[in-house]
C-alpha cells in the first residue's frame, strides 16, 4: 500500500504547472474580451459594406450620389442620398454654431476665471444636461422650442431643422465644454505664470496662451461634438420631421440620414429586400461622413499646432 | 553688517523691503524681512529648501495674488516712491509691466520665437510692426540670442535647446524694458554649458537692469552676485556684500550654511 | 517711467481689465443660458406630464385611448433589457479593462485594441442598431427580442465600462501590486484579491453611468425592431413550477420606455403628448437619480481612499 502511494506521489502533476496553466488561460480569456472591441469594429465594417454592395448591385452609384430625391418606399422610387445628406449637414451646422462657441466660452470661463466653488456647482448641471435622454430633448424641441421660435418667426413650420439643430447644440455643449476644459486645465501652471508675470490679464492669458497650448485637446472636443451631431437620431426624427427634402434652409422640414433609418425600421423590413439594404447604404454614408470630419479635424489641428 | 551697509548706502536703492511678513493661509511663511535691493547690481537670495526665498521673490511682482489664501503684511517700496507695492491700491498688472520674471523651468509660449519676445509688447497694445521688430531684435541681442535665431524667427520656440529657451525667456522679459528682473533659479534645469552662458548674460545685464536672483547653489551666488541675502526658515538671517557673506559671515546660521554644516 | 507714459499705460490697463470683465460676464451668461434651458426642459415636462402619473399609468398597457394608456409593457421591457445589458456588458467590459491595464504588452495589437475602444465610443448609436439587426437578429437568428436588445446596448456602452475600469485600476499605486507580488501571489491572484476590489467603487460608478446611458437609448432599439405597440408582457423569468427559472422572456418581442415616449409624441392628439411627457418625467427622474448616485460615488471615491 505504501509503495503505491509513493509511486502516486511521483506521478502527481506539479502545482506550479497547474497554476501557470490557469494563469495563461485567464490571460487568454481576458484577451478575448478585449479583442471583442476589434471584432465589433470589424463586424460593423463587414456588415455595412456587405449590405451596401448588395444595394449597389441594384441601384447605381451615380443615381445614389446625384439624384435629388430620396423616396425608396414609394412606387416611383428614387435613391438619391443628397436630401438626407443636406438634412444631416444643416442640422449639424446649426448644432455646431451653438455648441462650439458656447462650449469653448464655458470651458474658458470655468478653467481660467471661475473660482473652484462655482465650478463645483456648475459641473453637475452640465453633466445632467448631457445625460438627458434624446427622446426627451426631441419632445422639448417639438413642443417648446418650435412654438417659441414661431413667435418670432411666424412662418416656421411645425417640423423644422432650426429647432432640432438648436436643441442638439445645447445637448452637445457639455461634451465640448468638459473636454475643452480638461485640456485647458492641464496646461502647466508655469506657462500661465509666464504670461501673468508679463502683465497680461486673465482674458489675454486664456486666449493667447492657454487656448493655443491646449489646442489639440480642444480640437478633439470639437471633433467629438461633430460626430455626436452627425449621429444624432431622435431629436431630429421628432422635431425636424421624416420627410427627405433637399434644402439648405434651416426653417424647412427635412430628414437626416439617421431619421430615415429610424423611419424605415418602424415598419416592416423583410430581410434581403432593397428597402432593407437602403438603411445599410445610409449607415455606410453616415460612417463615411463621420470619418471624413474626423480626418479634416485631425489635419486642421495639426496645422494649427504649427501656426502657434 | 556695518561695513556693507556703508557701501550699500552709496548705491541707489531700487527696492526697500520693510517688515515684510507673508502668510499662506494661516502658515507664517516670511517673518519680518528687511532688505535693500540696490540698483544695477545682482542681489542673490540663498538658503536651504523651504527658507522662503522663492516666496520672497514672488512678492515683488505679486504673483501670489493669483492664488487664494495669501496675505501680505509690511511693505516693499520701489525707487524712492512712497507707495507700498503690496497695498491693495496698487494694481498688480501695472506692477508686472515694470518688473520682469524668469522662471525655473524655461517656459516659452507655444508660439514662434518672434511672437514669444513680442508677447509683452502685444499684450500692452503695441501693434506697430516696425516698433515690435525693433524691440524684438534689441531684446534678442541683449539676451545674446540674436545671432543664433535671426534666420529662424518664425520657428516654434519649442525647437530651441534648453539653454536657448531660457535665453528666449530672458529676451521676452527684456523686451518690455523692465526696471527689475526677478530670476527664480534660472539655471537649475540646465546643463553646465547653458548655465555658464546664462550667468555670463546676467553679469552683462546688470548694467541696464536691476537683478534679484534666487539660487539654490551657493557657488552660483558667489560667482555672479554683488550682494547676498541668506534666508533660513522664513527669516532673513544675514545680508551683505557677497564676498563678506561667504568669507566672513556674521551670523552663526549663515556660517553653518555657507560652510556646509547644514543644507 | 515718465508721467505721460504712465497715463497711457494706465489707460491701456483699464481697457484690458474692462475686456476681461466683459468676458467674465459673457461666460456667466453662457452658462446661465445652458442652465435655464435645462430648467425650462424639466419644468415643461413636469408640468405636462406629472398630472398623468398615477398607479393606473404604471399598470396599464398602451392603447388607443390616451387616457387609459399606460407604460406597463414599457417599464417591464426596460427592466428586462437592462438586466441583459448588465449581465453582458459588465463582465465583458471589466475583463477588457483588466486586460488592457494589467496584461497588455506594448505592441501594435494592444494599440489596435485601444484605438478601437476609442473609436467605438464615437460611433453613432444607430450604427449599433444596424450591427445588431444584421448580426444578432438575422445572422445569429436571435430575432427582434429582448436578448438582442440587451446585447446591442451592451456593445454600445462597453467603451464606457472599459474606460472607467481602466481609470479605476490605474488609480491604484504600483506599490500595492508590488506588495502583493512580494508575498508570492500570481498575477491573477493579485488582481482578484487586491486591485479589483479596490477599484470596485470606480467600476461601479462607470457601470451606473453606462446604465443611465443605456436606459435613454432609443434609435438602436427601434432599428432592431422593438415594436412601439406592445399590449402584453413577456413570460416572467421566475415561474412557480420546475425549473423555476425560464428564459423564454429573452426571445419575446418588447418595447422600452423611450420608444413608448417616441410613439406617443409622434401622435397628433395632445392627450397622447401628455402621456409622452409623463414617460419623459420618469426618464428624467431615472437619469437624475442614476447620475446623482454616480456623482456621489465618485465624490466619495475621490475623498475616501487617500493613497
Amino acid at each position: 500500500m505504501q509503495q503505491q502511494t509513493e509511486t502516486l506521489k511521483n506521478v502527481s502533476i506539479s502545482p506550479k504547472l497547474v497554476r501557470d496553466l490557469r494563469e495563461r488561460v485567464i490571460e487568454f480569456l481576458l484577451f478575448l474580451a478585449a479583442f471583442s472591441s476589434v471584432a465589433t469594429t470589424i463586424a460593423i465594417i463587414v456588415l455595412l459594406v456587405y449590405e451596401s454592395v448588395e444595394f449597389f448591385g441594384k441601384v447605381s452609384l451615380k443615381e445614389f450620389l446625384t439624384d435629388t430625391q430620396w423616396s425608396p418606399l414609394f412606387a416611383d422610387a428614387h435613391y438619391g442620398i443628397l436630401p438626407l445628406v443636406s438634412g444631416t449637414l444643416v442640422t449639424t451646422t446649426i448644432a455646431l454654431l451653438v455648441s462650439v462657441p458656447m462650449g469653448t466660452i464655458t470651458a474658458m470661463y470655468l478653467s481660467e476665471f471661475a473660482n473652484p466653488r462655482l465650478r463645483e456647482v456648475v459641473k453637475p448641471f452640465l453633466e445632467l444636461l448631457a445625460g438627458i435622454p434624446t427622446v426627451v430633448y426631441g419632445y422639448f424641441a417639438l413642443l417648446f422650442v418650435t412654438p417659441l421660435l414661431q413667435t418670432v418667426l411666424p412662418d416656421l413650420p411645425g417640423f423644422n431643422m432650426l429647432s432640432a439643430g438648436l436643441v442638439m447644440g445645447i445637448m452637445i455643449l457639455p461634451l465640448v465644454s468638459s473636454i475643452s476644459e480638461d485640456a485647458m486645465r492641464s496646461v502647466p501652471l508655469h506657462i500661465r505664470e509666464g504670461s501673468y508675470a508679463m502683465g497680461a490679464t486673465r482674458l489675454q492669458t486664456a486666449w493667447r496662451v492657454v487656448y493655443p497650448s491646449a489646442i489639440s485637446g480642444i480640437f478633439a472636443a470639437y471633433i467629438l461634438g461633430i460626430s455626436r451631431a452627425v449621429g444624432e437620431t431622435m431629436i431630429v426624427a421628432i422635431a425636424a420631421g421624416l420627410q427627405p427634402n433637399l434644402t439648405w434652409n434651416p426653417m424647412d422640414e427635412a430628414a437626416t440620414i439617421t431619421a430615415y433609418i429610424v423611419q424605415v425600421s418602424l415598419g416592416d423590413l423583410p430581410y434581403g429586400s432593397l428597402e432593407y439594404q437602403t438603411i445599410f447604404a445610409a449607415g455606410l454614408t453616415l460612417v463615411l461622413m463621420t470619418l471624413v470630419f474626423n480626418i479634416i479635424g485631425y489635419f486642421l489641428s495639426k496645422r494649427y499646432r504649427e501656426i502657434y | 553688517m556695518v561695513e556693507s551697509n556703508n557701501k550699500l548706502q552709496t548705491l541707489q536703492p531700487k527696492a526697500k523691503v520693510e517688515q515684510l511678513n507673508f502668510y499662506y493661509g494661516s502658515t507664517h511663511v516670511l517673518k519680518d524681512v528687511n532688505m535693500v535691493v540696490a540698483k544695477n547690481v545682482v542681489t542673490a537670495l540663498i538658503g536651504p529648501s523651504g527658507c522662503g526665498k522663492t516666496t520672497l521673490l514672488r512678492c515683488f511682482n505679486r504673483l501670489h495674488d493669483l492664488y487664494p489664501g495669501n496675505r501680505y503684511e509690511g511693505s516693499i517700496l520701489l525707487d524712492s516712491a512712497p507707495t507700498n507695492i503690496l497695498s491693495r491700491k496698487v494694481d498688480p498688472i501695472e506692477l508686472r509691466m515694470r518688473i520682469g520674471m524668469v522662471f525655473q523651468r524655461p517656459n516659452p509660449f507655444p508660439k514662434s520665437i518672434y511672437e514669444n519676445v513680442a508677447y509683452g509688447l502685444r499684450v500692452r497694445g503695441i501693434s506697430k510692426q516696425s516698433i515690435i521688430d525693433e524691440r524684438v531684435e534689441q531684446a534678442l541681442q541683449d539676451a545674446a540670442l540674436w545671432d543664433e535665431v535671426k534666420d529662424r524667427l518664425k520657428d516654434m520656440a519649442f525647437n530651441l535647446s534648453g539653454g536657448q529657451q531660457q535665453r528666449l525667456c530672458i529676451a521676452r522679459a527684456l523686451a518690455t524694458n523692465p526696471e527689475l528682473i526677478l530670476f527664480d533659479e534660472p539655471t537649475s534645469a540646465l546643463d553646465p554649458n547653458a548655465t555658464s552662458s546664462i550667468e555670463q548674460l546676467i553679469g552683462q545685464l546688470k548694467q541696464q537692469v536691476t537683478i534679484l536672483i534666487v539660487t539654490h547653489s551657493m557657488q552660483q551666488a558667489a560667482r555672479i552676485s554683488d550682494y547676498t541675502a541668506f534666508m533660513y526658515l522664513g527669516e532673513l538671517v544675514e545680508f551683505g556684500a557677497t564676498q563678506s557673506v561667504f568669507s566672513s559671515p556674521k551670523q552663526e546660521r549663515t556660517a553653518d550654511y555657507v560652510f556646509g554644516h547644514i543644507g | 517711467m515718465s508721467g505721460e507714459n504712465l497715463q497711457e499705460l494706465r489707460a491701456n490697463i483699464s481697457w484690458r481689465k474692462l475686456l476681461d470683465a466683459i468676458f467674465a460676464i459673457i461666460g456667466l451668461l453662457t452658462i446661465l443660458v445652458a442652465i435655464i434651458t435645462l430648467l425650462a426642459l424639466i419644468i415643461r415636462l413636469a408640468v405636462d406630464g406629472t398630472p398623468r402619473l398615477s398607479w393606473q399609468f404604471f399598470t396599464s398597457f398602451p392603447g388607443r385611448d390616451p387616457e387609459e394608456a399606460g407604460i406597463l409593457s414599457a417599464w417591464v421591457g426596460t427592466s428586462l433589457v437592462m438586466l441583459v445589458t448588465l449581465v453582458a456588458a459588465v463582465p465583458l467590459g471589466v475583463a477588457s479593462g483588466i486586460y488592457l491595464e494589467e496584461y497588455a504588452p506594448k505592441n501594435w495589437l494592444s494599440a489596435l485594441i485601444e484605438v478601437n475602444v476609442t473609436n467605438l465610443a464615437g460611433v453613432p448609436s444607430i450604427i449599433y442598431g444596424l450591427l445588431a439587426l444584421g448580426l444578432f437578429a438575422e445572422q445569429l437568428k436571435l430575432g427582434e427580442s429582448i436578448l438582442t436588445a440587451g446585447l446591442t446596448l451592451a456593445l454600445l456602452v462597453l467603451p464606457v465600462v472599459i474606460v472607467t475600469t481602466r481609470e479605476s485600476l490605474r488609480a491604484i499605486p504600483n506599490s500595492i501590486r508590488e506588495a502583493a507580488y512580494a508575498l508570492g501571489t500570481t498575477k491573477w491572484q493579485m488582481i482578484w484579491d487586491h486591485t479589483l476590489p479596490y477599484s470596485m467603487s470606480g467600476i461601479l460608478t462607470g457601470v451606473i453611468i453606462a446604465l443611465a446611458r443605456a436606459i435613454g437609448e432609443t434609435a438602436p432599439l427601434i432599428t432592431i425592431g422593438a415594436l412601439t405597440f406592445i399590449a402584453f408582457l413577456p413570460e416572467p423569468p421566475i415561474k412557480s413550477q420546475f425549473p423555476f427559472i425560464s428564459f423564454e422572456w429573452l426571445q419575446a418581442p418588447f418595447t422600452v420606455m423611450p420608444i413608448q415616449m417616441f410613439n406617443w409624441v409622434s401622435r397628433p392628439e395632445p392627450e397622447f403628448q401628455f402621456n409622452a411627457a409623463a414617460a419623459g418625467v420618469i426618464l428624467i427622474v431615472m437619469t437624475l437619480v442614476m447620475n446623482g448616485i454616480a456623482i456621489y460615488l465618485r465624490y466619495r471615491f475621490r475623498r475616501g481612499i487617500k493613497w
